[in-house]
């Protein structure tokens, strides 16, 4: 599988990028005359890919759309896709027909056979939702060209899942919020969030930790709301306020804090640039404190590129691709610590 | 964060936004207990489910026999799974769902979003589809092969005008499909 350098989600910083890494939008969607994923036999699994394929690659997408199949694609390859945020773990890992389209620039991914048939997302660095929105507004309207969409005038989109119902829409925002983390207010955050019927997860979603201070926030509630209200809804309360707790916090940290700050940030900085052997989940922590000292202009001789470029890098797909070979759990903590030496020296 | 009436760390924090207004309450335990501030929480799917079943108390094992007419899956599968088996499900038991998704939800009832241009046409489509061919499973069945024909005839001429891939496949794999030998 050929692959760009880097994610180009990660790669510039795009609006309010301090705090938000990037958005995200999918849209969940099944074609009509077939079952749901997880009811279907595998013979219809396969015509479902075989469908899927026809209407993506035929319609004015396909130019710039690389077709995987991830039956036959190797399980580097598909860790690679999770790191890159263009299949959910889920599909990665399945055991039937299933694949994926990704366009070149890797902002726009068609997952087919996940929980649903077709599972469209676009993702983006910075906080760009509205572009995100109209974007896949836009993919829908070209595959539904195509094809027809299980859609009742009730329920709206149809869903294996009564929880996806409606717009079929999931907004996410990756937000990286250390200052919160260290000042032990993040809980702030997940009960507000809570309050406004969102979630809270991890940086791989669903089901996964926090690492290094990356969170996930995205709305629950799909029915009853159409997406520009939804979008409205997070563009103008959910993200400014979470935006704001987290400046808030930096300030307080800046501020009052000064010592405790350039304790963590030159700490951090200085595991990175010595060590020999480094976890995912050690690395991850100490490239979001520097990730913070940059922001906070506590540290001058790191670019921030090249901490994005390594929150990508330093994943286990990545280190083996860079290598070219599966490797051991410790050959990764090696690998991992001597990419990170190189690019901080 | 303290709370908003002693200095004790807040450990209750509500957020409410009413017409543009924000409103942010902080509490410590004590305070929100004496407050009566309960948590509106978002519940998953099973745990939703877990608790309607139980609220329905014997009325639910006869709804949970019934099976959808599309796929076969019965609501007591859904209940272990969380998920439906296709999207005729939805209908199937639209009775038994709609209180569920009301509350998973946050409340709402009906779509407000977006309407796909073809909806009513494959709406349709998929109804005649179906019922057609379980017309033509029932007369091949029983051994009715002119009726068998007239309804195939049926279902090419539906194939001809023009429809997404999908349909027409469903519907020439069904036709195609030889009598069941039981």
């Amino acid at each position: 599988m050929e692959f760009a350098s880097k994610g180009s989600w990660l790669s510039e910083g795009g609006p309010e990028a301090d705090v938000v890494m990037s958005c995200r939008v999918r849209a969940a969607r099944n074609l009509v005359g077939f079952p749901f994923v997880a009811r279907a036999s595998d013979a219809e699994r396969h015509e479902l890919v075989h469908i899927a394929k026809q209407v993506v690659l035929d319609s004015e997408l396909g130019q710039e759309m690389i077709w995987v199949d991830l039956a036959k694609a190797t399980s580097r390859d598909r860790q690679l896709l999770v790191e890159r945020h263009l299949i959910s773990r889920h599909l990665a890992e399945a055991d039937m027909p299933r694949a994926v389209a990704v366009s070149e620039d890797e902002t726009l991914s068609i997952m087919i056979n996940e929980e649903d048939h077709l599972r469209m997302q676009l993702i983006a660095p910075g906080f760009r939702l509205a572009e995100l929105v109209e974007q896949i507004e836009k993919v829908d309207e070209t595959l539904e060209q195509k094809t027809d969409f299980a859609f009742s005038s009730r329920w709206g989109y149809l869903t294996a899942c009564p929880t996806n119902v409606g717009t079929g829409i999931r907004l996410s925002v990756m937000m990286h919020l250390p200052a919160l983390k260290l000042t032990n207010e993040i809980e702030r955050v997940r009960r507000a969030a809570k309050d406004l019927h969102l979630a809270v997860r991890g940086y791989y979603g669903e089901g996964s930790e926090s690492a290094g201070d990356f969170y996930q926030i995205s709305n629950q509630v799909t029915l009853g709301q159409s997406e520009s209200e939804l979008l409205e809804e997070f563009v103008q309360v959910v993200l400014p306020r979470v935006i704001d707790y987290e400046h808030q916090s930096r300030k307080i940290l800046v501020e009052r804090n000064t010592n405790l700050l350039d304790d963590r940030v030159h700490r951090a900085l200085a595991v990175l640039r010595s060590a020999r052997l480094l976890g995912a989940e050690e690395a991850m922590k100490h490239l979001s404190r520097v990730r913070l000292g940059i922001h906070l202009r506590r540290l001058q001789d790191v670019q921030l590129d090249v901490i994005n470029r390594l929150l990508l890098q330093i994943q286990p797909g990545h280190l083996q691709l860079h290598i070219g070979a599966d490797l051991s759990p410790d050959r990764l903590r090696e690998a991992r610590a001597n990419v990170v030496r190189k690019a901080l020296r | 964060m303290k709370c908003d009436i002693c200095n004790k760390p807040a450990v209750v924090h509500e957020v409410t936004v009413k017409n543009g207004v924000t409103k942010e309450i902080h509490l410590c335990k004590e305070h929100a207990e004496e407050a009566g501030v309960a948590m509106p929480t978002h519940q998953p799917i099973n745990q939703l489910l877990t608790q309607f079943v139980m609220s329905q108390g014997g009325q639910s094992s006869e709804s949970s026999r019934k099976s959808c007419p599309g796929c076969g899956t019965t609501f007591s599968q859904f209940r272990q799974t969380g998920t439906l088996g296709c999207p005729e499900c939805y209908d199937a038991f639209e009775e038994q769902l709609a209180p569920l998704i009301e509350r998973a939800q946050n409340g709402a009832t009906h779509h407000r979003g977006k309407v796909p241009k073809r909806a009513g046409d494959s709406l349709d489509r998929t109804v005649i589809i179906r019922q057609l061919t379980k017309e033509l499973d029932q007369a091949v069945t029983a051994e009715q092969y002119e009726r068998a024909a007239e309804l195939r005839d049926r279902l090419r001429h539906i194939d001809e005008t023009p429809a997404s891939p999908q349909i027409t496949k469903q519907a020439k794999r069904k036709a195609k499909r030889p009598p069941k030998k039981d």
